[in-house]
């Protein structure tokens, strides 16, 4: 039984929660209005399709990246593990293997880099910035010896690697297909399975969850593959649109995750978060990458308003 | 230093904490502020010490109107308030955490070591406490960071020194400790405000008790005048003569057997029976062991050596997981750290141990999910406004019935419950016992460690002494006593 007063305290809850949530959206919105105002090409549909697209790299990180900071943890080896995956796959396509094959080998590559991570971490007691690190440059060394430092081309690769990247499906470009498909399953992972609630519990009190007799180290080293095969997927993307797997490919990738997990909303500290707030976040910085470019703005103004906006996301966040 | 508080009010949000209290205190007092959890006597503090504003209501120092900006003004001015949680810097060393902000520095700003030292030695020589300034903090116990946190006080010349449940986390000889600079700091007349559940150290210690009741005083007396009867009615409000509820002595079969439980240093050859429908009490002095001989065998830390058997049957336990999964559940000793996730709501903290009586292969029911939490909610009677509020945001009592719920819930068959209503307030403490009593006739075998011999004798069927991490004896019902109890804990026959 709910008293009136109780009623309406949760009410008031409710809708500042609303607004907490709808804080992103609002900025988007604002900002695609903006970029609209200042020039009307940006609201085309053949650029919002390029935008998307070129959103759909980092948006596949930073899902991965979500579940990896809602534990606690950080992983910082998502771009190494994009360009190691990547070289390992394309080496696998040249062999002659088949490309659907050469995929599904691709993604659990990359699942079991971000597995090390996970095992050095919970197993190792290794701290996640730390362990990441770490195997960051290994992996990104790995993939240098692996290619010899030079690009992998002319693998060829069927139909179906070609059109991973490049193809098109009713008119929209298949990356973005992907990246819709990777947030649904990754949106009822998290919140919609115990596995996600584990995430949940795991990054709010570990110590707690585990006495409540949650398979922490499990959970979190399941996490890890999870930020890893998301990298491998946006690495298989990139190769496929590229025909080249690039031995630098994915550096610095992993900054631009975490600024679109933490524009989302989702906290360093753990045990808060949304995937839909990611999912917001990549395209409040695809759009402005994309308008400042449009608008003609120098890319060494572009990395000062990007950011000046990290900052007033995460500022705005605390407010509430 | 005289202080007078007349008439405050707070609300915080629609919640009025505080509905005009009168509050007095003279100079080398020692003022016992009671009351239960969300009395209002904290908020009552803060507001001295200017951590919150009043709504209204007026506060005189020495017979002048005063309002503190902040705490930091108040401690400047001989007002200081020693929190239950202390804030510490663990890794900087006792003369460090001493003087935090307010080191003392030459022209240059360089930092004047000897002289800290040297003012903190008086301080120290004063109060009689022999630390060394050159520990970090974190090698200290509890009761000896209390220690510098009241010496730190006195660095500000302390005139008025509020402390909140001082004693929560000390062992018998730090209270003693704690007890005799109390009596010296009332020598140099130092105003005390003593918060505390301990009915025993209120008698003790306090020369007046004010009892606090739903953001009003109830009463103000002389500590000699009163007695502990009179200060739990006023406390809850009513007459509480079945204080432990009437406990049946029946006893079902063995659910979990330990033999020879060893991990060394902390226990060594730990074998005992909990019977089904049986409350095993667990007794020792703090440090004997007792909390690791639990964890041991829920399988949070390691043990040595040793078996464990439930129902008869041999089982391995390595992890919680291991043990949850066997329908065991653990209350922790600390709550806060280990029990609880603090900002998540009710619900979560509840449906933690239980997802598979709302999931089906990983899928979570959110309409099953929230019968089941409200369900349990109800049964516990956890006072919320709704299941989606933080579990931090609740009294400590009903936090610790949203733990017992998440065993319930989790349909545990062994509890093991470290010290179930440390900082538990008298009301809450009663409806924990009637629980506990509820669920062991239902067939629950539970083990109760507790400190509080009182609480050991009156719910227990059965207790288990712990000295020095061995089993130093078993006394049944009809033999117990607290003379008894003692006797073993400190290694007597």
């Amino acid at each position: 039984m709910e008293t009136k007063s109780a009623a309406i305290t949760r009410k008031k809850e409710k809708r500042s929660e609303l607004y907490r949530k709808l804080g992103p959206l609002i900025a988007l919105i604002v900002l695609i209005l903006i970029v609209t105002v200042l020039n009307v090409n940006f609201i085309r549909p053949n650029n919002l399709l390029n935008l998307l697209r070129q959103v759909s790299v980092n948006a596949l990180i930073a899902f991965g990246m979500t579940f990896v900071i809602i534990t606690g943890g950080i992983d910082l080896s998502v771009g190494s593990t994009l360009a190691l995956s990547s070289a390992l796959t394309a080496g696998i396509i040249a062999l002659g293997v088949p490309s659907v094959i050469a995929i599904a080998a691709g993604l659990l590559i990359g699942a079991f880099l971000g597995m090390i991570n996970g095992l050095l971490i919970t197993k190792g007691n290794v701290a996640p910035f730390i362990g990441t690190l770490a195997t960051m440059t290994i992996y990104r060394g790995l993939t240098l010896v692996y290619t010899e430092g030079n690009p992998i081309t002319g693998f060829g690769g069927g139909f179906a690697f070609q059109f991973f990247g490049r193809g098109y499906l009713f008119g929209i470009p298949f990356p973005v297909i992907i990246t819709t498909a990777a947030f649904m399953i990754l949106f009822i992972v998290l919140h919609k399975m115990t596995f996600g609630r584990k995430t949940f519990a795991i990054g709010g009190n570990e110590q707690a969850a585990y006495i409540a007799g949650i398979k922490s180290d499990r959970v979190k080293t399941m996490v890890y593959a999870i930020s890893g095969m998301m990298s491998a997927l946006a690495g298989l993307i990139l190769t496929s649109r590229l025909n080249s797997a690039q031995p630098t490919a994915g550096t610095a990738y992993e900054l631009d995750a975490i600024a679109a997990v933490v524009i989302g909303g989702t906290s360093l500290a753990g045990g808060k978060g949304r995937i839909v707030g990611t999912l917001i976040g990549a395209l409040i910085i695809g759009t402005l990458n994309n308008g400042l470019n449009l608008l003609g703005v120098s890319s060494f103004y572009q990395q000062v308003v990007r950011g000046v906006v990290i900052i007033i996301a995460v500022l705005l966040d605390r407010k509430k | 230093m005289q202080v007078e508080m007349k008439g405050i009010t707070k609300a915080f949000g629609e919640n009025k904490v505080l509905r005009g209290v009168d509050f007095t205190l003279q100079s080398g007092e020692v003022h016992a502020l009671m009351g239960e959890n969300g009395a209002g006597k904290s908020t009552l503090m803060n507001i001295l010490t200017g951590l919150h504003k009043k709504d209204s209501g007026e506060v005189f120092i020495n017979n002048k109107e005063t309002v503190y900006a902040n705490p930091k003004e108040a401690e400047e001015h001989g007002v200081s308030f020693i929190h239950q949680e202390m804030i510490t810097w663990p890794d900087m060393t006792v003369l460090e955490n001493m003087f935090m902000g307010k080191e003392m520095k030459n022209k240059l700003g360089w930092v004047q070591t000897r002289d800290m030292e040297k003012k903190a030695e008086e301080v120290f020589k004063e109060l009689g406490i022999d630390i060394s300034f050159g520990r970090t903090m974190k090698t200290l116990s509890v009761g000896q960071q209390q220690l510098v946190e009241i010496a730190k006080t006195l660095l500000n010349d302390a005139e008025v020194i509020i402390m909140d449940e001082p004693t929560a986390a000390l062992t018998d000889r730090e209270i003693r400790t704690l007890f005799k600079i109390i009596r010296q700091l009332q020598e140099k007349n130092v105003a005390l405000v003593y918060i505390s559940h301990r009915m025993e150290e209120i008698f003790e210690i306090s020369d007046r008790v004010t009892v606090m009741r739903d953001g009003v005083s109830i009463s103000t007396k002389p500590t000699s005048e009163t007695n502990y009867d009179e200060i739990v009615k006023h406390m809850v409000g009513r007459d509480l003569e079945d204080y432990y509820p009437e406990m049946d002595n029946k006893q079902g079969e063995p659910v979990l057997e330990v033999k020879n439980l060893t991990h060394m240093p902390d226990y060594d050859n730990i074998s005992f029976t909990l019977h089904a429908g049986e409350i095993l009490g667990f007794s020792g002095l703090m440090g004997a062991g007792r909390t690791e001989i639990m964890r041991g065998i829920f399988g949070i830390d390691g043990i040595d050596s040793g078996e464990l058997y439930l129902d008869g049957e041999r089982i391995e336990i390595k992890t919680p997981t291991d043990a949850v999964k066997r329908g065991m559940g653990f209350l922790t000793e600390d709550r806060k750290s280990e029990g609880l996730i603090l900002d998540f709501s009710v619900r979560d903290n509840i449906s933690m141990t239980a997802f598979e009586e709302f999931s089906k292969n990983g899928w979570i029911n959110d309409k099953e999910e929230e019968e089941f939490v409200d369900l349990l909610i109800k049964r516990l009677t956890v006072k919320t406004a709704h299941m989606e509020l933080p579990v931090g945001t609740l009294s400590g009592g009903n936090q610790q019935k949203v733990v017992l719920a998440k065993w319930i819930g989790a349909g545990s068959r062994v509890l093991i419950l470290d010290e179930p209503t440390r900082g538990v307030d008298v009301g809450a403490k009663r409806e924990i016992y009637n629980l506990m009593k509820e669920l062991a006739e239902r067939g629950v075998g539970i083990i109760m460690v507790s400190s509080d011999l009182p609480e050991v004798i009156g719910v227990s069927n059965r207790v288990l002494v712990v000295h020095e991490g061995t089993l130093s004896g078993e006394l049944n019902r009809d033999e117990l006593s607290e003379e008894r109890i003692m006797t073993l804990a400190t290694g007597g026959k």
